[in-house]
């Protein structure tokens, strides 16, 4: 990839940006990414791109991040970007949900189009120095035909054939093609696996809080996920410093879904895989979980990917394992469990006592 | 879980040999060829949890008791690890081993032979025939190498990718500490020191018709010994007998197994004239013996792209296991009875 390379005209690695320039802003990550790149004496000024104004506790935490209402889709970025004259671009927009963008097509739209955009006028702008794009391991597909873990050489084994994993698919496209034209600048692409915290919105968080778990039938997915503020740790590091080249981020270790139900103290109701089709159509349209198909073949079959070159290449190890990012979204949330520990430990002494009574 | 104690009663001619026989349920198991009795030991990889029918005191139905609770309550509240594989050690060593394990001692009464050639610690690859219509020669080779190995070594099996496509046998298959045969994953279990075991035959081995009883299929493409040659762990060839006459596969309705996407549906003596009942395996002999390992550490890892290697150590390999194979089958006065 032409990340790889670095150019004389690029500043040493390790120096800061001066202009930074976040899309995505009204969303948790691009959000809190701006808020901390604005706390950042070293960074003069951070721009963050959306189509829609942030939540106002998120423009405030922001403080001296400048919001730019734009649509990434229209020529006027490339106004911003070069008045400006941003060095240091965070592409972290990309959408996942249909549901919140107005549909599928809108999506597509916003996601490829919006990017396709964006980099030309990063192509147009000499000043900028460092692309960094928030991608998703879903482009490696699901099926029962994966190795175990995924590296970042390898490709899926079958091409994602819709929504948010062929948007990211294409995306990278585009990046790698940009980055084979602009040889100067630093390409960083990330991808991150399944967000899960506290705070974050997710189509997996709003899935956890449903008072009975639909499963596919038969079937216990490997869930690899990570904690929000580890994945804005590595957004902040990837846009401060220079580091190119293609990133898995995901937590340490791995829950099986049926596991991490039972940690959330929820009760899983297993589908049978015929009708995991409708049953995920009813979930959407009713609005409860905004279920893609994507997602629903992660929750059959899941992923786990190699996370080696984030430790050793991109200098970066996750502080929350998988189970502790989970837990610590079931404690933050106060998710209510059916099955709690305390419930359980209750039944056991239950039980004791009766059996003892019997003897 | 019926305590079935073994102990041998005599060794064979040939040293490395060692019977087992069931006894009477009093003495512990000793492994005569291996020296002094096996005492429980952690297992590098993970801590053994405490098995919940190692308590059969029953004086202390009480302990059983609690412990069985504190084992329910741990499942129930998610309290436990799954390595990236989707290895389960907690259910494979309290419920998926003990599940099958009747199987292993009273049904076919297993006996394995040359344990020893079966390293320690580190990474290994075990390559055995296939045979039996259903895989249960891969789960009897896992229950050996845990039970009479002196380390109880977890088997790690690669497995085709139709059994991951299934419900219920795929997730069982990834708990039990399987994983897809693919170079990436054989490849990263070797190099973290597990006992990887693989057998080339596939569907072309287990599927094979009652009359090829005994003879090796073709090798796949050699992947294997690539995938060994690359981590630099001893083949170990693996002969099973006994396998083959579980379910003597007489026929295959090949449309139906098209209709069903699978690659064969057989036809035994019992099924499907008996339906369900046709699933009874025969309660055939079996032995699983552990040939001399095959080191592949005096090769370059680069070797691996030379085909000619490839070939030569994969015929080397298939050689072994046909040969063991007739010696066993030569000593074998019955199908049944051993």
């Amino acid at each position: 990839m032409a990340s790889s390379r670095t150019n004389g005209r690029t500043s040493p690695p390790g120096t800061k940006p001066s202009v930074v320039l976040v899309t995505g802003v009204s969303k948790f990550l691009g959000g809190n990414l701006a808020a901390r790149l604005a706390a950042d004496p070293d960074i003069d000024r951070v721009l963050g791109v959306d189509t829609v104004p942030p939540p106002r506790d998120l423009l405030r935490r922001m403080g001296r991040a400048e919001f730019v209402r734009a649509d990434i889709r229209n020529p006027l970025i490339a106004k911003v970007i070069s008045g400006a004259s941003v060095d240091t671009v965070v592409h972290a927009s990309l959408s996942s949900t249909p549901g919140s963008s107005g549909g599928r097509t809108a999506m597509k739209e916003m996601n490829v189009i919006g990017t396709m955009q964006l980099l030309a006028a990063c192509q147009k702008a000499p000043s900028v120095r460092r692309v960094v794009l928030k991608s998703t391991t879903a482009v490696y597909g699901s099926s029962p035909r994966d190795p175990a873990l995924f590296d970042e050489a390898m490709t899926p084994k079958e091409l994602p054939s819709g929504g948010y994993a062929k948007d990211a698919a294409e995306i990278e496209g585009y990046l790698r093609g940009f980055g084979r034209r602009r040889p100067d600048v630093s390409v960083t692409v990330l991808r991150f696996s399944n967000f899960i915290g506290p705070r974050i919105d997710t189509v997996l968080t709003g899935y956890f809080m449903l008072p009975v778990i639909p499963t596919v039938l038969g079937y216990d997915a490997r869930v690899q996920l990570l904690h929000e503020e580890d994945g804005l740790a590595v957004l902040e590091r990837a846009a401060t410093q220079e580091l190119p080249g293609v990133y898995n981020v995901a937590a340490d270790g791995v829950l099986l879904l049926s596991q991490a139900i039972r940690r959330a103290g929820k009760i899983a109701v297993g589908v049978p895989s015929a009708a995991v089709g409708p049953v995920g159509r009813i979930l959407r349209g009713a609005r409860v979980v905004d279920f893609s198909p994507e997602q629903m073949r992660f929750l059959n079959f899941g992923r786990v990917v190699d996370t080696a070159r984030l430790k050793e290449d991109f200098g970066f190890a996750p502080r929350w394992t998988t189970a502790q990012a989970f837990d610590d979204y079931v404690r933050g949330r106060a998710l209510r469990p059916v099955l709690g520990a305390e419930r359980l430990a209750s039944a056991e002494r239950g039980v004791l006592s009766l059996a003892r009574l019997l003897h | 879980m019926p305590e079935a104690r073994v102990i041998p009663l005599h060794a064979d001619e040939n040293g490395s040999r060692t019977r087992w026989k069931l006894g009477a349920g009093s003495g512990a198991r000793r492994n005569r060829s291996s020296g002094p009795p096996a005492e429980p030991i952690t297992h590098p990889s993970a801590v053994r949890e405490p098995e919940p029918e190692s308590a059969p005191d029953p004086a202390a139905w009480e302990v059983g008791l609690e412990q069985l609770l504190t084992f329910a309550r741990r499942r129930l509240s998610g309290d436990y690890t799954v390595d990236e594989f989707g290895y389960d050690r907690d259910l494979a060593d309290s419920v998926l081993l003990p599940a099958v394990r009747p199987l292993y001692r009273k049904w076919f009464r297993v006996e394995t032979i040359g344990m020893h050639n079966v390293p320690d610690a580190g990474g290994a690859l075990i390559v055995a025939n296939h045979s039996g219509t259903l895989p249960l020669d891969a789960l009897m080779t896992t229950v050996a190498l845990h039970d009479d190995h002196p380390r109880h070594r977890q088997l790690r099996l690669l497995g085709a990718d139709l059994m991951f496509k299934l419900p219920i046998v795929g997730e069982l298959a990834r708990k039990n500490g399987a994983t897809l045969a693919c170079m990436p994953d054989a490849e990263r279990l070797m190099d973290s020191g597990e006992l990887v075991g693989v057998y080339p035959e596939g569907f072309k081995g287990i599927g094979k018709p009652f009359r090829d009883r005994y003879k090796l299929q073709r090798f796949g493409r050699g992947g294997f010994v690539s995938a060994a040659l690359r981590t630099g762990v001893p083949i170990i060839p693996c002969s099973i007998v006994g396998a083959e006459e579980t379910y003597p596969k007489i026929g295959d309705i090949a449309p139906l197994a098209r209709l069903i996407g699978a690659p064969y549906f057989p036809v035994t003596p019992l099924f499907p004239l008996l339906g369900p009942l046709g699933a009874i395996p025969l309660p055939s002999k079996w032995y699983i013996e552990f040939g001399e390992p095959i080191r592949t550490d005096q090769h370059d890892p680069a070797d691996a792209d030379d085909p000619m290697l490839v070939f030569n150590l994969t015929d080397q390999v298939r050689e072994t296991i046909q040969h063991t194979l007739y010696r066993l089958l030569s000593q074998r006065r019955n199908v049944f009875l051993g």
